[in-house]
């Protein structure tokens, strides 16, 4: 097919789709809309994991990504009952600035990465360290230390989160048995 | 049969991804929108770095991006109580309001 293999294929519409979707994440109005575009996005984002032999990560990303994060999201933007009226908009001078500011970015980019070196990646079954034993196997060895480091900041963003959501009903039941 | 993509093409898709986020987080004035504009970034930079991992064929880079998901995890945990209590004390999301605060 025109002298492009099959993952140059896939690659070429995953990274296609992936800015698509990226694209209408930050130009739809409606919030609820733009949280599945975002969704998408990271289905491909985990394809593109899937092509580089990263098969362990692709499932966790898809699971704690599109399963746990964006539902959170989704649920809050609910809980609001937000919608495209509700949406408040930048000034068009600020939203054309922002567009500028990164195609100026964007360019910069571009260029200092341009140097950089036409190498092969190594795929096609010749990698095993993305399946889970080998990660397992690293994971516990040599980042043992930040494995645990990770449960206790998990733990405080826990606790954390469950206090900065309750204070404030606290105080609001206060001040209703006070009045 | 399956050939190589040139490592310059994930670094130029992760740019791309992560500049969407900038623009994005530049652009909108919904925090949520900003949040998830945050998450495009940290997913720029993700894929960038299982591609180096798979590129120098070493384990490490991908336990970072395990850690990384962790952090984020976290951080919309946390952000996003945040922001229900400033939704349920301006009734609205707009961070243009929270400019308020340096008064």
């Amino acid at each position: 097919m025109l002298g492009y293999t099959i993952t140059q294929w896939l690659f070429g519409i995953l990274s296609f789709l992936a800015i698509m979707f990226a694209l209408m994440v930050v130009f739809t109005r409606n919030p609820v809309n733009s949280v599945l575009y975002l969704v998408l996005t990271f289905f491909c984002i985990a394809g593109h994991y899937l092509l580089l032999n990263a098969q362990f990560l692709a499932v966790v990303h898809i699971v704690v990504y599109a399963g746990a994060i964006m539902v959170l999201f989704l649920f809050i933007i609910m809980l609001m009952n937000l919608n495209a009226d509700t949406e408040p908009r930048k000034h068009i001078g600020t939203r054309f600035i922002a567009g500028m500011v990164g195609g100026i970015l964007l360019f910069v980019m571009v260029g200092a990465l341009r140097g950089a070196e036409q190498l092969q990646l190594v795929q096609g079954g010749a990698s095993q360290i993305g399946l889970v034993k080998n990660l397992g196997k690293v994971l516990f060895s040599e980042f043992l230390f930040p494995f645990e480091i990770a449960s206790i900041l998990l733990l405080a963003a826990l606790v954390g989160a469950i206090m900065i959501g309750k204070r404030d009903t606290n105080i609001n039941s206060k001040e209703n048995t006070n009045s | 049969m399956l050939n190589g993509i040139p490592i310059n093409f994930y670094i130029m898709l992760s740019a791309v991804l992560f500049i969407i986020g900038v623009v994005g987080v530049m652009a909108r004035r919904n925090a949520i929108i900003i949040f998830m504009c945050i998450e495009l970034m940290l997913n720029a930079v993700n894929l960038l770095l299982v591609a180096f991992s798979t590129l120098h064929n070493d384990a490490s880079g991908q336990v970072f991006v395990f850690f990384i998901m962790a952090v984020a995890a976290a951080e919309v945990a946390v952000g996003l109580a945040i922001l229900s209590m400033v939704y349920r004390n301006f009734k609205s999301i707009d961070i243009d309001l929270l400019s308020r605060l340096k008064n």
